[in-house]
């Protein structure tokens, strides 16, 4: 399981990459392999500013169906087109061409109740 | 959780695996979309076998198969099978199946996992009517059988390579019994439930993991693949076939279900919920299931509601999935009358919105 040092995390598998005060979020590498083949991806929230924790967007695998959720507060300033017609670029690439949302952190603060990679690991090994 | 003569080999092939109707069951290896395609343009195989097995025998084996079943078993011959459904006296089906034709004296009854005890009990109970014993003219061998479907249009090619006697002509939904991989007395059956041709292998469960390694090695040169549960469901969506405990369930008539063509009204053949489903024929129905696909984008699911363009409520989503073959949305529906037709304009709701899609004829995926 990848789970590279440098990212923050969610307990519902979000990753985060803080760059100043904006941030890349996609979903992890345990994520995409426990969802299977993903097929669809609806973001219709950009422009918008949400709380953490708020749903974000929906990510759609072959069976299932789930929510992903702001990993902190902030306004989504873009969603990664590339996904529209090739979201199966998540499962090739979860940390790289498979990012999801880039955002503006509302609150820098936030960032400190995220997992670190260590704790991700844990979280996803228990 | 049951295992089945297999899933050594699932789990050593690094499958996911899901518990499923009670037994531990791969829903897939490399990929849900990569398995269905694999079987679309080549050849793939699934583990069915957590299927359940009767056998009916004796010489009233015909006249309970009649009473039990919808569609006509006396135009059975031996070697030949017939896809049915038992209807459950309401009105409703307790399970879709295969009827195999054996000899005169013995049929075997082939039944959806999940509904193995309750279908036993229901054919144990109709049975009492026809003096039949369980253990005797009803057994249950559903925990001795194991089955493999090699399902594609290189199956039976590569099936040919290790059995005794010519199988690549044989016609569709029929069977022999014959020697494979030195395993004797193997059903062989030209069967399956993925509309892309292939057959299903009956043996006993310890000849299983010989059935398991032949298959594979003869299939290698075709490019054969592992296929779990995932693609199953996918690959028989896009034909339209029903899925019990989805578009079909002990409150859908086969009528409604679209299952009319192994429904059949003759009068050499008496059944249960003949008289009630013979009104529903002639009567109409309210609501029928019918396939569609989405003209918006988005992935119709099970229990999504299906509305008008004025968003009054007409059905509800029983299957839904993104196609692999089509890279759409496609499914199945209960809809009522107005909106059966091809080409009909519905929406399906979907976290809110109200999305385009149309209803289409079967099957869905026009190969």
């Amino acid at each position: 399981m990848n789970i590279p040092a440098n990212l923050k995390y969610t307990k519902d598998h979000e990753w985060v990459r803080v760059e100043g005060d904006e941030a890349f979020v996609g979903v992890t590498d345990f994520a995409q392999s426990e969802l299977g083949d993903i097929v669809f991806i609806e973001i219709e929230t950009v422009g918008e500013t949400l709380n953490k924790e708020e749903v974000f967007g929906t990510i759609e695998a072959v069976k299932t169906v789930s929510d992903m959720f702001m990993p902190v507060a902030g306004e989504i300033l873009a969603f990664n087109e590339k996904l529209e017609d090739t979201p199966e670029v998540i499962n090739k690439d979860p940390y790289g061409e498979g990012w999801i949302i880039k955002l503006k952190i509302s609150n820098t603060k936030e960032l400190d109740e995220l997992l670190d990679a260590k704790a991700y690991e844990e979280l996803v090994n228990a | 959780m049951k295992n089945t003569a297999f899933t050594q080999f699932h789990i050593e092939l690094g499958a996911k695996m899901v518990p499923f109707a009670g037994y531990n069951m791969p829903v897939e290896y490399t990929g849900i979309n990569n398995e269905h395609i694999t079987v679309r343009e080549k050849l793939g195989v699934f583990d069915v076998s957590h299927m359940g097995e009767f056998w009916v025998k004796g010489p009233k084996a015909l006249d309970f198969v009649q009473k039990v079943t919808s569609n006509d078993a006396s135009v059975l011959y031996d070697g030949k099978v017939q896809y049915s459904c038992f209807p459950n006296g309401k009105g409703g089906i307790v399970d879709d199946l295969l009827v195999y034709k054996i000899d005169e004296e013995t049929y075997l009854l082939v039944v959806n996992a999940a509904n193995i005890e309750k279908d036993w009990n229901w054919c144990v109970e109709q049975g009492k009517a026809f003096g039949f014993t369980e253990g005797k003219e009803l057994y249950n061998a559903s925990n001795e059988i194991c089955q493999l479907a090699i399902q594609g249009p290189l199956a039976l090619k590569a099936m040919q390579k290790i059995v005794g006697q010519p199988v690549e002509d044989m016609e569709f939904y029929t069977f022999k019994k014959l020697n494979i991989a030195g395993i004797k007395d193997a059903i062989f059956s030209t069967t399956g439930y993925t509309g892309a041709g292939g057959c299903e292998v009956y043996v006993a469960n310890e000849d299983g993991p010989k059935l398991w390694k032949a298959v594979f090695e003869a299939g290698k040169e075709f490019g054969i693949q592992p296929i779990g549960l995932g693609a199953r469901d996918t690959l028989r969506l896009e034909m339209g076939f029903c899925l019990y405990g989805n578009d079909i369930s002990d409150t859908t008539s086969p009528i409604e279900a679209g299952l009319g063509w192994i429904t059949k009204f003759v009068d050499h053949k008496d059944f249960i919920d003949k008289k009630f489903l013979l009104k529903q024929k002639e009567e109409g129905v309210t609501r029928r299931l019918k396939g569609f696909e989405m003209i918006d984008r988005g992935i119709p699911r099970q229990h999504y509601e299906v509305v008008d363009a004025n968003g009054n409520l007409i059905g509800e989503v029983t299957s839904g999935t993104m196609s692999p073959m089509m890279k759409k949305g496609i499914g199945m529906a209960y809809l009522t009358k107005e909106f059966w037709k091809a080409d009909t304009e519905i929406y399906i709701k979907i976290r809110n919105k109200k999305l385009k899609a149309k209803v289409v004829k079967l099957p869905i995926y026009k190969s």
